[in-house]
């Protein structure tokens, strides 16, 4: 039987591999897969940690609808030539070459400094153990206002930054 | 009243871009216009006491968790004045009808993010309404899609999701000791579990969150790209109250309603504030740019408001407020001036101007009045915060930072007299003939902005006993 701790330990590893990936990565296309199996990893720790519901709309957004938007947004784009791809791809690879190294050293010293939890938690319900159905629909009316508008100006940002202008 | 300054721009915003509608389009300005003037009526007449609150009728029906303050209240009114000063100086700016339908979208949409991040008292709702403010910034400074606003677009993002993340990271870990993330709850919590690591790391990344979104030194270097890069009107509603809201109201809340002013955060903001004020006014003297200028100024003008706080005393934290106002006022001003210069001369480089208040005498005085006021020459509406932000200082036993403050003072009389002399004082520079001064659009908002800080100034007795140190009074007590 394998402790959870190193299951949820090496879940957490990969997440961070991916996402690194997704950032270094000068093919747009990878970039987009990596940034859905970052996703997705994270939804497997979302879940392992009890968080179903919060899983659930990691792997439906994230990892699913912004996804396809992405990979809908790159097959209009044109692809560099081979030889400016290989050129940027070791360009990336000399700038960034310490990055996976600077994870594992900070996991290593995380793990061997092993900082103690001394919170001293407040005597009855806390906020992060509230049902999130409740939380969305009773008492974060305001928030959800607050997405609708995030969303608007995320519409209108497309629309302006996207749309070709009438004079030059 | 708070409901519907949340409620309001959102309907119109949806109203504005109903498909049945698109004749609205034509008078959208206006619209917006009227908004933004009702805000600020509405916001100096309940300040000063003159009417009740109309719009809390409405407050039953519709349930927001939402709280008027006196501080949101000057918060409140300077949104609705930058708001009016950049719509109209986008009228001036963008020619295209559509664009400047688009632009005015976004500056409705800022403006409930900053109505709301006025109004809040919990920490998540802060977050969501900081958010939207930040999304519309991206976009308002890519606007003219050009190779410079989306550079300095993209370093707002970049800065913005490190903030983003410090922000969420925090609030993750007070949820863990707090039974909800409102203010009060929060701080309570914090006095329970105060010598905590986790705890003492939560109130830490809240911190560096705000001072990133505020462009305090050492989280300064999106700003000035930020600020120079955006279109005119857009600079305008980013120095003049985006960052303001975003960092800086939002530090004066968090410090004053979850955080202990005077402890250890208030020693940490103290230092921050002294560098940035340093920092700002050198980095400000090497600049030929005039947006930058005014950008590195901003910084400058930050640190002090931050020394007000960290002084923690009544007096320094009216100050801060009565400082986060005027600024907010000059700064918006300035801005307007330097759209007024460029959109005359075609050119930010102050190298390649002189003596043009010969042939722009309006923009030349408004000009002096902003610049004097943040100067903190008397007796504008700059000089009394500045004075009383140095007298909490030395009172509170921070005489270093009081003589540092004074000192900062005499360096952005420096920069500014030197820009005043490169852009508007000597003899008419050769190619300038053909200049003239700004349009009505411009003019009117510059000079408002101008009366504004010369009456904050003049009427400063009953604006001190009556609104700001009760504030100051609030918020450390």
């Amino acid at each position: 039987m394998i402790d959870d701790l190193v299951v949820n330990a090496a879940l957490c590893m990969l997440m961070t591999a991916a996402a690194i990936w997704t950032v270094v990565t000068v093919r747009l296309l990878r970039a987009a897969i990596g940034l859905a199996l970052t996703s997705a990893l994270l939804t497997i720790v979302m879940y392992r940690f009890g968080s179903p519901l919060a899983a659930a709309f990691e792997l439906s957004v994230c990892a699913g609808l912004i996804s396809v938007i992405f990979v809908s947004a790159i097959t209009l784009t044109s692809r560099l030539s081979s030889d400016r791809l290989n050129q940027r791809e070791s360009e990336v690879l000399r700038r960034f070459w310490f990055l996976p190294l600077l994870v594992i050293i900070a996991g290593v010293i995380l793990y061997k400094t092993s900082i103690p939890i001394e919170i001293i938690a407040f005597e009855g319900k806390t906020a992060a153990q509230d049902d999130v159905r409740s939380i969305i629909w009773n008492t974060r009316h305001l928030d959800l206002i607050g997405q609708i508008a995030i969303l608007l100006a995320g519409a209108i940002g497309v629309v302006l930054l996207f749309k070709e202008r009438k004079h030059g | 009243m708070p409901t519907l300054l949340i409620i309001l721009p959102l309907a119109l915003l949806l109203i504005l871009n109903l498909p049945l509608l698109r004749a609205a389009r034509r008078v959208s300005f206006w619209l917006c216009a009227v908004l933004a003037l009702a805000q600020v009526v509405a916001t100096a007449t309940h300040m000063g006491g003159l009417i009740p609150d109309l719009g809390a009728a409405f407050d039953p029906y519709i349930v927001l968790q939402l709280r008027m303050t006196g501080l949101s209240e000057v918060v409140l009114l300077a949104i609705g004045i930058v708001v009016l000063a950049s719509l109209f100086t986008a009228r001036a700016m963008i020619a295209d009808h559509d664009e400047r339908f688009k632009f005015g979208n976004l500056v409705i949409l800022a403006m409930m993010g900053l109505n709301g991040t006025a109004l809040l008292a919990d920490l998540i709702s802060l977050y969501v309404f900081i958010e939207i403010t930040a999304v519309s910034s991206f976009i308002l400074i890519a606007f003219d899609r050009d190779s410079d606003g989306l550079e300095g677009s993209f370093k707002y993002i970049i800065l913005s999701a490190v903030a983003t993340a410090a922000l969420l990271a925090s609030i993750a870990l007070f949820m863990m000791v707090s039974p909800d993330t409102s203010f009060a709850a929060v701080r309570a919590a914090l006095a329970v579990s105060q010598h905590s690591f986790y705890v003492n790391l939560a109130a830490g990344l809240l911190l560096c969150g705000l001072f990133v979104k505020g462009g305090l030194v050492p989280f300064h270097w999106w700003l000035p790209d930020a600020y120079s890069s955006a279109p005119a009107p857009a600079s305008v509603l980013l120095a003049g109250i985006i960052t303001k809201v975003s960092g800086i109201y939002a530090l004066i809340v968090v410090s004053t309603s979850i955080l202990t002013v005077g402890g250890a955060a208030g020693e940490v903001i103290m230092v921050l504030g002294i560098v940035s004020a340093i920092a700002g006014a050198l980095l400000a003297l090497g600049q030929r740019d005039m947006k930058r200028m005014l950008a590195y100024s901003s910084v400058s003008q930050v640190g002090y408001i931050m020394l007000g706080l960290g002084s923690g005393t009544a007096l320094g934290v009216a100050g801060a407020v009565f400082h986060f106002f005027n600024h907010a006022i000059f700064k918006s001003l300035l801005f307007v001036n330097a759209a007024a210069v460029e959109g005359s001369l075609g050119t930010r480089d102050m190298d390649r101007m002189g003596g043009i208040a010969s042939k722009m005498p309006v923009t030349g005085v408004t000009s002096i009045i902003g610049f004097f006021s943040a100067a903190g020459i008397p007796p504008l509406a700059g000089f009394w915060s500045k004075v009383m932000i140095i007298i909490a200082l030395w009172q509170a036993g921070h005489q270093t930072a009081s003589v540092v403050a004074v000192l900062v003072g005499v360096l952005t009389l420096a920069y500014f007299l030197s820009m005043q002399r490169r852009v508007f004082f000597g003899r008419l520079r050769e190619g300038l003939g053909e200049i003239r001064e700004a349009r009505m659009s411009i003019l009117v908002p510059a000079v408002s902005l101008a009366l504004i800080t010369v009456a904050a100034g003049l009427f400063f007795k009953p604006v001190f006993s009556k609104i700001i140190m009760p504030v100051g009074e609030m918020l450390v007590k």
